[in-house]
């Protein structure tokens, strides 16, 4: 048994912590939040430079890990600085479905997407679908050499930045089977493909993508005809220990925080951290937070294993209920001070609780661990 | 025992949701059932269709112009505002101040002040808090040296609501900094535009522009907006907070909640079915459900105690509590329900006038659901009415 991070990673985890308290406060990120991009380009150039892409691809792959652990300890950097840039879009998503199912002409976009040059975005939920992996209902129709897309996809985080989507449509099978699902390589400008853009609460941006007859190759599909769900339920099992661990990371901070506002704030002559009816709550936020951590890392451990699924619907709900605990309990601790725009409790307040809404919240995690384990 | 309203009480229910009916706005209803913002127009549009027909003020006695109605009535009447829709009555001039006014004012002070809050010729709002002032209240800094005819004020106030549509504020001023720190505190009335004053927006966690800074620099205020007696701040303060706390469980704000909750996870679906249909999302509804059929009748037991003429004690802090617990929990299940829809934050939500993204009751709910963690912490933290609670029972 060994609970420390290999060398590698405790560097990376050292740099990559304080490259992000040198570049990026509070004061900087708010405005980075308001900017109509959602997101620091120069901050993105760094990221990359730093190799913190790389570290979450494999060296086949152009990368230098890619593994469970190496997830985790990014995420939960970018976690603890509440950072908005879209590293689990272009990296983990988008990324990871290419390396995962891509020729090499497709595969060949990963060395720019290492090098911090190009974006990019999942197109697979849809105005009903919610967390319903299977639920597709955007279509695929052959045209000669070419393939015709139509349907809406919902909430797909950093459209508007990527370069190419990955689109999710059905080639065949009614709307809810998980066969007959494929991934196309969609470029951003392809005709008949038009968003509607807007902000999100916890920082970023996202579209509502509108495929009107969009054409393309049968050489952008990625993998099989019919066969993206597996690729999907895999990358996205990625995205959940990406997930949790960024939870991990603000929580981390959401508690640090209280900490230090228990120790500092004084009222009726004393801080208020003396006050039991705090301490003792305080001392429950550290107690799930212990929880928390080993849960992450059950998840990114056992990413490359048979029980990954499993491991992760276990994490994603224990994550989600610490979570709300965390922000709900640190936002009180503060009074109204928690409740200001400016404060970075409030963003990281919003990170965790926002996690709930991507792939799933304590509830559809809980009904995959009770399949799952019933399996 | 008798669980159910007297006759009297069904026909007084009946003409309020008559009324309501008719003369409630149905844009500024739609606009509350969505949860947009309210424009200050809004809520004076409101303010004057309850004035026309004297409810605006459902706790003055009639001599002032208000509703004297009694506790069941009161109760029957937020009930049913709140389940249809109807913009809360602001409550500083109103509920707050003037309470206080018909307490402990002067005569000039009652009949200059009173009429203009009910006709809606000034806008009050409340300056207690300072930023080392919060739970701890009487610490407060803000300091008011009389000088001849006036009172010269510097300081401090914070968290002030709704501020910056106020012409008038109420504040605790520190007139003794030498004694006891509840018994140097005074009450005064300050004119807004009065020289040295300035309010600084604080935009919330949800984006919101609700509160604000004041800041007071050698502000002049004349002698005559003192209320009662100099140093006796805190005791007409304290009498505030009790009026403060009417209304305090909220329960047709929750019971409109729960519906709202109803509507969307009906609409939802999830696993190909509607979304009240899974069990652990219903399961959850039906415990708030519960929660909240339970606090109604403790709500209606301290409204008849009160009807009875009996002042509430520990129980209003009671119902603070459990009732922003139950709040705050509806507007968990209102997030989690629209699932992805509950990401997106565009500026126009704010407004309320742009197509909505996705489904229209997605909008506002993530923001309501951060904006409404301030029910737990203001008007006496849910800490502070533990040790309340505690306190009196264990006879400290
Ligand atoms: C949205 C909003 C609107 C507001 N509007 C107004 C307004 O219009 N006018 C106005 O005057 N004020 C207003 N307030 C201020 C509000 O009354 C204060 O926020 C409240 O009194 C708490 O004070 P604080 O924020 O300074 O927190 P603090 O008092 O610093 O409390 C921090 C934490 O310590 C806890 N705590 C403090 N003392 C104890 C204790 N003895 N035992 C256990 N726990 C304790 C608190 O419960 C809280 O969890 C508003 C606040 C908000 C958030």
């Amino acid at each position: 048994m060994n609970f420390d991070l290999t060398e590698e990673r405790q560097m990376l985890q050292d740099t990559l912590r304080r490259y992000l308290s040198d570049k990026y406060d509070t004061a900087t990120r708010n405005k980075i939040i308001d900017s109509d991009e959602g997101f620091s380009a120069e901050i993105w150039e760094g990221l990359a430079e730093l190799g913190v892409i790389g570290a979450l691809f494999t060296e086949d792959q152009g990368g230098f890990g890619g593994a469970g652990f190496d997830i985790s300890t990014v995420f939960e950097e970018l976690g603890r600085a509440g950072v908005v840039e879209p590293m689990l879009d272009t990296a983990i998503l988008g990324g990871g479905l290419i390396a995962a199912l891509g020729n090499d002409d497709q595969k060949a976009l990963l060395e720019e997407v290492i090098a911090g040059g190009l974006h990019l975005a999942l197109a697979h939920g849809e105005p009903v679908s919610r967390y319903d992996l299977s639920r597709v209902e955007t279509t695929a129709k052959a045209d000669g050499d070419d393939i015709v897309l139509d349907g809406r996809k919902a909430v797909v985080v950093n459209a508007e930045a990527a370069g190419q989507l990955i689109v999710s449509a059905r080639e065949s099978g009614d709307v809810d089977s998980r066969d007959g699902i494929s991934l196309f390589l969609v470029p951003a400008d392809a005709a008949g493909l038009t968003m509607r853009g807007y902000p999100m609460l916890a920082g970023g941006r996202a579209a509502e993508v509108t495929l009107d007859g969009v054409k393309v190759p049968a050489s952008a599909r990625l993998g099989v005809a019919g066969a993206g769900y597996d690729a999907l339920c895999d990358v996205i099992a990625r995205a959940d220990v990406a997930i949790a661990a960024e939870a991990l990371g603000a929580m981390d901070t959401a508690v640090e925080l209280t900490r230090d506002y228990l120790t500092t704030r004084k009222q009726f002559g004393r801080p208020i951290g003396t006050f039991q009816a705090l301490a003792h709550r305080y001392s429950d936020l550290l107690i799930e937070m212990e929880q928390a951590r080993s849960a992450v890392i059950n998840a990114a451990g056992h990413l490359e294993t048979d029980d990954a699924a499993r491991q992760n619907a276990s994490t994603r709900n224990l994550t989600a209920r610490v979570g709300r605990l965390v922000a709900e309990e640190s936002i009180q601790m503060h009074g109204g001070i928690a409740m200001t725009k400016e404060y970075e409790l409030a963003h990281i307040a919003k990170r965790i609780v926002m996690c709930d809404h991507r792939f799933g919240d304590a509830d559809y995690h809980l009904e995959r661990f009770i399949e799952l384990s019933a399996a | 025992m008798e669980l159910n309203y007297s006759p009297e009480d069904i026909a007084f229910r009946d003409e309020v949701r008559a009324f309501l009916d008719e003369k409630l706005p149905k844009d500024l209803s739609a606009k509350v059932k969505a949860r947009a913002h309210l424009s200050k127009d809004d809520m004076e549009r409101w303010h004057a269709i309850l004035n026309e027909k004297g409810w605006l003020a459902p706790n003055w006695p009639k001599k002032y112009g208000g509703a004297e109605w009694n506790a069941v009535q009161k109760h029957i009447f937020e009930e049913e505002t709140a389940k249809a829709g109807a913009p809360r009555i602001v409550p500083f001039g109103l509920s707050m101040l003037a309470p206080v006014l018909m307490a402990f004012g002067s005569d000039e002070q009652k009949d200059h002040y009173l009429p203009r809050i009910l006709n809606g010729d000034d806008w009050w709002c409340q300056g207690y808090s300072e930023p080392g002032a919060g739970s701890d209240l009487a610490s407060l800094k803000t300091r008011a040296v009389r000088e001849g005819d006036h009172y010269i004020v510097n300081g401090q106030k914070t968290w002030t609501t709704l501020g910056q549509y106020a012409n008038m504020i109420f504040c605790l001023v520190r007139t003794d900094p030498d004694v006891k720190q509840q018994e140097g505190i005074s009450f005064l009335l300050i004119d807004m535009d009065t020289p040295g004053i300035e309010v600084r927006p604080i935009i919330l966690l949800d984006g919101v522009h609700e509160v604000n800074e004041v800041f007071f620099d050698n502000v002049k205020v004349p002698v005559e907006n003192l209320v009662g007696e100099e140093n006796k701040g805190w005791t007409y303060a304290k009498y505030l907070l009790t009026h403060e706390r009417t209304n305090i469980a909220g329960v047709g704000y929750s019971q409109a909640g729960l519906e709202s909750v109803k509507r969307i996870a009906k609409a939802e679906r999830a696993n190909g079915k509607p979304l009240i249909q899974n069990p652990h999302f219903a399961a959850r509804l039906a415990q708030v459900e519960i929660d909240l059929m339970a606090m109604a009748t403790s709500n209606m037991r301290i409204i008849s105690k009160a009807a009875a003429g009996q002042a509430p004690g520990v129980e209003s802090s009671m119902l603070k509590v459990k009732g922003t617990i139950i709040r705050q929990e509806l507007n968990d299940l209102a997030r989690r329900a629209v699932g992805p829809y509950a990401m997106p934050f565009p500026s126009e939500t704010v407004e309320g006038d742009n197509d909505p993204i996705g489904p229209e009751y997605a909008a506002p709910v993530s923001a309501a659901y951060f904006n409404n963690r301030k029910l737990s912490i203001f008007g006496g933290s849910n800490e502070i009415q533990r040790g309340i609670i505690a306190k009196v029972k264990m006879g400290g």
